[in-house]
Formats: C-alpha cells, sequence, structure tokens
C-alpha cells in the first residue's frame, strides 16, 4: 500500500485531462443527441484548465486538500455550464474529505471518492434513476466502498468503481431523463446514453489509472 | 473527416473574448467591463445607489440576448459565459457588486439546469457580501414542458420581454418586493414557441449540431438545438405560423378586447423577409379573434448562432405590463421610449 500524495493527485488529474480529451468528440457527439452537443468541450475545457493551474503549482508546498480545491475553482471558472458546478462541488467536497492529511491512504482515496459522488448528487439534486452522472457516480463510489471494506485493494477497489461506473452508465439508455436539459425530451431520451454519466466513466477511468 | 461549417471566426475557443472586446470597442458609450472580470459587462448608465440592481446572463451564442439588453431602463449588468453555457459563479458574483445599490440584486436567466447552479452559487457568496440576491427564472417557452409543469420550462426569446419589463421596474426606482413581482408577473405572461429548419455550430468544433433533413422543420426546438416536440415536412409560413400560435393562445386564452405584444424572433439565420411574412399571419389571425397588438418586434432578439428558424412570443399585457413595455431604455443593441 502506498500512500498518494499530491504528486498522485497531480497524476491522477493529468490522466483525467488525456483520456477527457481523447473522448471529446465522442461526448458531443452524446450530447449532441439529446442535449445541446458541448459537453466533450466543456469538459475537456475544464480538465485542462485543471492540468495547467496544477503544473504551476510547487506541490511540495501543498497538502491534498489545498490541491484538490485548486482544482474545483480552475475547473469551474473555465467551464461554467453544468458540469462546472457539479466537479467543482465534487472536489471541493473531496478536499474537505481528505483535510489534513499529507498522503492518501486506500481508505481515504475511497472515502474521497464517496465524498466526490455525495457531492455531484447534492449540487444536481439529482438521485440515482434520472439519467445524470449520479448514475455512474454512486454506484462507483459504492462499488469502491464495498471493495475496500471487503479487503481488496486500492487496484481492485477502483477497478470495483470503474466496472459500476460502466454499468450504470450503460443503464441510463433505459432511462427518461429527469434532471438537466434532455429531461424535457420525456420518451425522446430513452435509447441514449446519457452524455455526463458517459464522461463520468472516463473520468473515473483515468482516476483509476492515475491513482492505482 | 466531415466537412465543418463556415465561420469568420479565428480560434474557435478564443470566440468569445473576441467578441466582447468587439462589443466593448463598439459600444464604449453604454458598456465596459468590471475591473479585472472581463466577463462581466456592467451598464456605464443605469446602476444607482437606492436601485434595486438587475443582472442577467447566459452563455454566448444568443447575442443579442444577453449582452446587447445592457444599459439604462433595463439591465444594469450581464455575466457571460462560453458558447451555451452558463457563466460560473465569479463573473456574475462580480456583476452583483457592480449594480448593487442596496436595495438589492434581482438576477434573471432563462431555465436551465447549469445556469440555476452557477447563478445560485453566485447569489451565497453575494450573501456573504451582504448583497442581497432574489431569482427569477424565465420559464416562456411552451413546447419544453407541459402546462401544469410550467416551472420546468425553458427560458428562451420571451426573456427580451421579461427582462424589459423587469428592468423598467428597477428603473422606475420600485421595492425590491416590487420589482420580483413584476418579473415574475412578466415570466407569467409570456409564452414562446419556436421551429428550426437547420441546425447550429458551436465555434470549437464547427459541426453541425443535429441533424434534420433538407425538407424537415422541427417545432419547439429549443435555441441550443435542444430536439422539440415534433418533427414533420416543412410548410408553409401561415400553416408554421398557425402551427405555433395555437399553442401560444390555447395557453394564454386571451378574450377579444385583450392586448399583447408581439416578438417575431430569428434564431440566426432566417431573413427578416420570412419574419414579416410570419408576422402578417400573426397579426390577421389575431384581428380575427379581436385581440390587439400594442407593440410589435421583429429580427435577431435571442439566436442560436446561425441556426435557421424562427419563435413567435406574445406578452398578454395589462396595464401594468404595457407601462413597462413602453419605459424607455437605452442599450447597445436596443432602444426603446
Amino acid at each position: 500500500m502506498t500512500a498518494i500524495d499530491t504528486a498522485g493527485l497531480k497524476t491522477m488529474f493529468d490522466e483525467i485531462a488525456v483520456a477527457i480529451e481523447a473522448d471529446k468528440d465522442r461526448l458531443c457527439q452524446l450530447d449532441g443527441v439529446i442535449g445541446d452537443a458541448d459537453h466533450g468541450i466543456a469538459m475537456a475545457l475544464g480538465f485542462g484548465a485543471v492540468r495547467d493551474v496544477l503544473a504551476a503549482l510547487d506541490l511540495s508546498a501543498i497538502e491534498p486538500t489545498a490541491l484538490l480545491n485548486t482544482a474545483a475553482k480552475s475547473f469551474l471558472n473555465a467551464v461554467g455550464a453544468s458540469s462546472g458546478p457539479l466537479y467543482a462541488t465534487a472536489f471541493m467536497r473531496g478536499a474537505a474529505a481528505v483535510k489534513g492529511k499529507a498522503a492518501l491512504a486506500d481508505a481515504d482515496v475511497v472515502a474521497m471518492l464517496q465524498a466526490m459522488a455525495q457531492g455531484i448528487r447534492d449540487r444536481g439534486k439529482a438521485e440515482l434513476g434520472e439519467k445524470t452522472m449520479v448514475d455512474a457516480w454512486q454506484p462507483a463510489a459504492e462499488a469502491a466502498a464495498t471493495a475496500h471494506a471487503a479487503g481488496r485493494t486500492l487496484a481492485e477497489s477502483l477497478d470495483a468503481a470503474f466496472a459500476a461506473a460502466e454499468r450504470g452508465a450503460e443503464a441510463t439508455k433505459d432511462m427518461i431523463a429527469a434532471k438537466g436539459r434532455s429531461s424535457r425530451l420525456g420518451e425522446r431520451s430513452l435509447g441514449h446514453m446519457d452524455p455526463g454519466a458517459a464522461s463520468a466513466v472516463t473520468v473515473i477511468g483515468a482516476m483509476r489509472k492515475g491513482l492505482a | 473527416m466531415p466537412v465543418q461549417t463556415k465561420k469568420i471566426i479565428n480560434d474557435g475557443n478564443r470566440s468569445v473574448d473576441e467578441m466582447l472586446e468587439g462589443v466593448l470597442a463598439a459600444h464604449p458609450r453604454h458598456l465596459k467591463s468590471a475591473a479585472g472580470s472581463p466577463r462581466s459587462i456592467i451598464a456605464r448608465d443605469g446602476p444607482r445607489a437606492g436601485k434595486v440592481g438587475l443582472v442577467i446572463g447566459g452563455g454566448s451564442g444568443h447575442e443579442p440576448t444577453f449582452l446587447g439588453f445592457v444599459g439604462k431602463g433595463l439591465a444594469d449588468a450581464a455575466a457571460i459565459g462560453n458558447v451555451f453555457a452558463s457563466p460560473p459563479p465569479d463573473p456574475i458574483l462580480e456583476c452583483a457588486k457592480a449594480v448593487s445599490g442596496g436595495a438589492g440584486v434581482l438576477f434573471m436567466y432563462g431555465n436551465y439546469a447549469g445556469d440555476v447552479m452557477n447563478f445560485d452559487m453566485a447569489a451565497e457568496m453575494a450573501a456573504m457580501d451582504d448583497i442581497e440576491v432574489r431569482t427569477v427564472l424565465s420559464t416562456d417557452d411552451v413546447a419544453s414542458a407541459p402546462r401544469d409543469q410550467r416551472q420546468k420550462r425553458r427560458g428562451v426569446a420571451g426573456n427580451f420581454f421579461i427582462f424589459k419589463a423587469a428592468g423598467a421596474a428597477c428603473d422606475r426606482m420600485l421595492s425590491f418586493d416590487e420589482c420580483e413581482r413584476i418579473a415574475r408577473k412578466a415570466n407569467d405572461h409570456t409564452f414562446t414557441m419556436g421551429v428550426a429548419l437547420s441546425p447550429c455550430s458551436l465555434p470549437q468544433t464547427r459541426r453541425p449540431n443535429f441533424e434534420i433533413g433538407p425538407d424537415e422543420m422541427e417545432i419547439g426546438m429549443g435555441i441550443h438545438g435542444e430536439p422539440g416536440i415534433a418533427r414533420g415536412k416543412l410548410k408553409t409560413a401561415d400553416e408554421i405560423t398557425d402551427e405555433m400560435l395555437d399553442k401560444i393562445l390555447a395557453e394564454m386564452a386571451p378574450v377579444r378586447g385583450d392586448k399583447v405584444a408581439v416578438l417575431v424572433n430569428s434564431l440566426g439565420s432566417t431573413p427578416l423577409m420570412e419574419l414579416y411574412i410570419m408576422n402578417r399571419r400573426l397579426r390577421r389571425r389575431l384581428d380575427d379573434i379581436g385581440v390587439s397588438v400594442h407593440a410589435t418586434w421583429v429580427g435577431n432578439y435571442c439566436t442560436s448562432l446561425e441556426m435557421a428558424g424562427a419563435s413567435v412570443t406574445l406578452m398578454h399585457l395589462d396595464g401594468e405590463l404595457q407601462t413597462m413595455l413602453d419605459h424607455p431604455c437605452d442599450c447597445a443593441m436596443f432602444r426603446a421610449g
């Protein structure tokens, strides 16, 4: 078990930026079907800004909480939109969950994931089954917590989170949107994956790669 | 590689900031940006002590909404987001600070999840600076939710009437309560229906953001290309106008002798000729049912980049709303009175 310090968290954000940039066009296309086609742009802009701001930080001088709060603010100010407040709240809650730690043990990473998922739920006032990113984030956080409680390694716990996020995103195809822009579509949203859930899978996959 | 749409731009990621530079260069008498916050556009003449401040805002790509309606008698400031994306809380907060005259600040914007989250965060931050903020969302898009769920509807071109009425109330130095009441009433009395004929494309992607057949139209499409309520073959101007007006009248339920204000709005590339053809039909239909038109505006008021299509907005007037619409205003891209 290796503790994750600020350099490790920066690696995580670098991985997210790379993965989202590579996924940008697919996310825009998913959003074009049931929304306004800009989700990939917003996500790439946000994580690109986070990468640039973190690159300029002296990582040895700050704790994980400060890094996560910096990431939150950079993401929010670059993006606005819906994803801005949702991910900014996620990272701020993650920051609060690991307050005072110089480095994150496995349990801290799992607590951070759970706080992130709860932050997204709270900010978006969304519940499971409403065809939003909550449908990927909440099962992912729960799967990580369950695996960790069962004594699995961090890598295994994050594998479980990623698999749960993928299943959750897939399940949004059978949901009628109840929150966000696509909620005006009613049944016409059926059959399409929610772009916010799709990008959550990409983010969680990159977190797994960067952290474990 | 699909063919990209043609645009006169330099860098898709810089389009909003470059537009703002051009706007400030063109309208120095009306507009400035807040110090250190280029996405906060403030009226040079408007904000003053004792007056309720009016902050509007939202994504770019709808010009002249929002920044064109900043000026004396209308909005005091607009917070500007990326294309089709809500501004983040910081520029909204800077707008609130710049226009606060100690009598409260109204936030008014279209009802979209992203805008609500960012403006609510800004309102929480303003409260920490002792600025009281109240929020009135516009929900005029009849196509976007059933009548019994009006609070879920989107705000679209009717923003123009709703902001105009609220801005007049603020400019007349009415109390915070009165300004808020009139803003809510203006929204309740405003109904919009749109039709889209061809897609728009974001500067960053330059790809059409939805697909529609060469002979098709979509009734009820949103101003970001969100799918509407029905797609069908393109019809004549009179048939399209009737279809939209019928939906509006069914909700507004005017009686003979009532007055309305009319806005026939281009979504971007539909020309004035076609808007006036629609307005001809609108006027005949309204004349037939004995509803008089107090004022008509025709043109680009709330666009969706280069989308082809149009929207029709009716505001059901009473004496108070009529007074507010007639109140003079002097903005960069709109004047009245």
